[in-house]
């Protein structure tokens, strides 16, 4: 049994209390995690309880204090007021054919990176490793520039540029998190045994067969947990679309939530509600898919 | 020398089973991903590195862009003011994260990488904040913030016209509160690494360890801590990197200014604010690049050494 406390703590409370040493330090460490992670929900609490308030009502007691009524009346008002679902639907649009596009073009690299050896394999990977690593704000201003001189077709963007348009914030979400994905999936991919793919080239199976019956199938495990990831990553994101999109009511519903809290939201009890209904979709798939989001994470820090 | 003989010897056999067809399948699919990848990733670092050694408003076309050499850079460092404190702010965000999120991460993976009951709502706990956007964690600290409705005000008893403590709007107290939150969310993120980490060394390190007479804090710090080294470079590359790319969180709350002045957010300023500058934007662009180059490159190297190894 191995149940001592590495913090000092622990270790003073077992030297005092020899009779029941296998229990004080237990008692120390869970008053030490719960009281931690009350301290660590308080912030998203407080903003649920403030919601929950009518203004009437905090204006009257104050913000600290028991509440008189409590009442989902700021959620409806913030739903409607700044007309929300407008909102979700342009982060659908966005977020959707990104996620798509992201896992098929990495674990289309991934495979040949991973079951053919070229000569680039290992410097592509590096590019791809380190451009997901860049911190935005480097190639924003050339970007940006880029976005303008582009033209789109007319039924990919009503302003015919990659800037200002779903297409453009699409793309560049693509080129980034690809490089992470690609990581991930070349290190899964690597773990599937080579004579299964050339057992299938042997057999007279194409490449792109080998690659959709064989090793695509296969790769469910870290698809789903990158999925996962990907999702609020590209739901999360506050910078691309806040620069390169630049009509508010396109804006997705992340970077939108700054501009209608200015406009809408008049009192802090409707910003709580609001901060949470934008917050809720990646609260839900991380309660729901808690285990798929936490490997998608350790699948990209583990290997590799 | 034997495996090198015979990596050399597969690819050319492997290669042979590939049809024509398949040689094209498999160039587009390396193709397409890569070169998305390099347009609008790696050409535009490019393009910032050039436009770093310009003058240009972005107004009349490519050609009205005029080479002024090393002048953005000079002027970012001796005439620019908001740069130097932009830079000490972003030095302190990553103090914070490093010496105090960090750390903390790590100690509550250490403590929960036991069997203990309630585990799993404690990880829940301690991770709800990454999942959360930045931008949002943004409101969040002004709700927590506010002057008169705020919960940190209303508790100190500070809420009232005379008392207040202007968390946000005082730029020696603002950044304080900011990185408050900027480590609430880091601390769950280095946890769950650590988590993976310390699940993946190997239990029996540890008993001969403790076998030979070491105590707890022994075993972490020199058998366990040490037996986790990919993940501690990826835990520091990733503190360094939030550290570089902290954004959101001040936009959100002041749009970067008065003590919350970031080189992200002078980057940014430069390029759609009123005036566009966009070669000095471009300069301050490239001295974030190579900060983050001085980072991703010997991570990259480590870790693709071990790689080609294997290959």
């Amino acid at each position: 049994m191995t149940t001592q406390v590495a913090t000092r703590t622990g270790a003073l409370v077992t030297t005092r209390a020899t009779k029941r040493r296998v229990r004080w330090p237990r008692v120390v460490l869970h008053t030490f995690l719960m009281a931690t992670a009350l301290v660590w929900l308080v912030p998203v609490l407080w903003a649920l309880y403030t919601s929950l308030r009518p203004y009437s009502d905090t204006a009257e007691r104050g913000y600290v204090s028991l509440p008189g009524v409590l009442s989902l009346q700021n959620y409806v008002n913030a739903w409607n007021g700044a007309d929300l679902p407008h909102y979700y639907v342009n982060t659908l649009i966005v977020v959707i054919p990104a996620l798509i596009l992201t896992l098929l073009l990495s674990s289309f690299a991934g495979f040949v990176v991973s079951r053919f050896n070229f000569r680039w394999n290992l410097a592509l990977l590096m590019v791809f490793t380190a451009g997901n690593l860049l911190p935005q704000q480097v190639i924003i201003t050339p970007l940006y520039r880029l976005y303008l001189a582009l033209p789109l077709p007319e039924f990919l963007s009503d302003s015919g540029l990659f800037f200002d348009s779903y297409a453009g914030i699409i793309a560049i979400h693509v080129a980034f998190q690809m490089g992470f994905c690609t990581f991930v999936l070349s290190n899964y991919m690597k773990t599937i045994p080579r004579e299964l793919t050339e057992a299938a080239l042997v057999d007279g199976a194409s490449v792109w067969r080998t690659f959709w019956n064989v090793i695509a199938p296969l790769c469910r495990p870290p698809l789903a947990a990158l999925a996962t990831l990907e999702f609020t990553w590209i739901y999360n994101d506050f910078f691309w679309a806040r620069v390169l999109m630049q009509t508010g009511a396109k804006r997705p519903i992340t970077s939108a939530l700054s501009d209608l809290a200015g406009q809408f939201f008049t009192d802090n009890n409707l910003i709580a509600a609001g901060a949470i209904l934008v917050a809720l979709p990646t609260i839900l798939v991380y309660f729901l898919l808690q285990r798929q989001f936490v490997r998608g994470l350790t699948l990209g820090a583990t290997k590799g | 020398m034997a495996s090198r003989a015979t990596t050399l010897a597969t690819p050319r056999k492997r290669l042979s089973l590939l049809t024509g067809p398949d040689k094209v399948v498999l160039a587009l699919m390396l193709g397409v991903p890569t070169a998305i990848h390099l347009f609008l990733v790696w050409m535009t670092t490019l393009g910032s590195i050039v436009l770093s050694f310009t003058r240009w408003n972005g107004i009349g076309g490519l050609s009205a862009i005029e080479p002024i050499g090393l002048k953005n850079y000079t002027d970012i460092f001796t005439i620019y003011p908001p740069f130097w404190p932009s830079l000490a702010h972003n030095l302190l965000w990553l103090a914070v994260l490093g010496i105090i999120a960090t750390p903390f991460g790590m100690l509550l993976a250490v403590l929960l990488d036991r069997e203990i009951s309630g585990s799993r709502f404690y990880q829940s706990a301690f991770f709800l904040p990454v999942v959360l956007s930045l931008a949002i964690i943004g409101f969040i600290v002004t709700l927590v913030f506010a002057p008169e409705q705020g919960l940190v005000n209303n508790l100190l008893g500070t809420n009232k016209p005379g008392t207040l403590i202007d968390w946000l709007g005082d730029p020696k107290l603002n950044l304080w509160a900011v990185l408050l939150f900027a480590s609430w969310r880091h601390a769950g993120y280095i946890m769950i690494l650590y988590l993976a980490g310390l699940k993946s060394v190997d239990p029996s390190l540890r008993e001969a360890a403790s076998i030979d007479g070491a105590n707890q804090r022994q075993v972490f710090f020199r058998v366990v801590f040490p037996a986790m080294q990919p993940i501690n470079i990826v835990v520091l590359v990733v503190t360094i990197i939030e550290a570089l790319r902290a954004f959101d969180l001040v936009f959100v709350i002041n749009k970067g200014r008065n003590g919350l002045e970031l080189i992200s957010v002078l980057v940014t300023n430069n390029i759609i604010g009123e005036a566009s500058r966009i070669g000095f934007g471009s300069a301050l662009a490239v001295i974030l690049l190579t900060i983050s180059l001085g980072v991703i490159v010997p991570y990259l190297v480590r870790t693709f050494r071990a790689e080609a190894r294997t290959l």
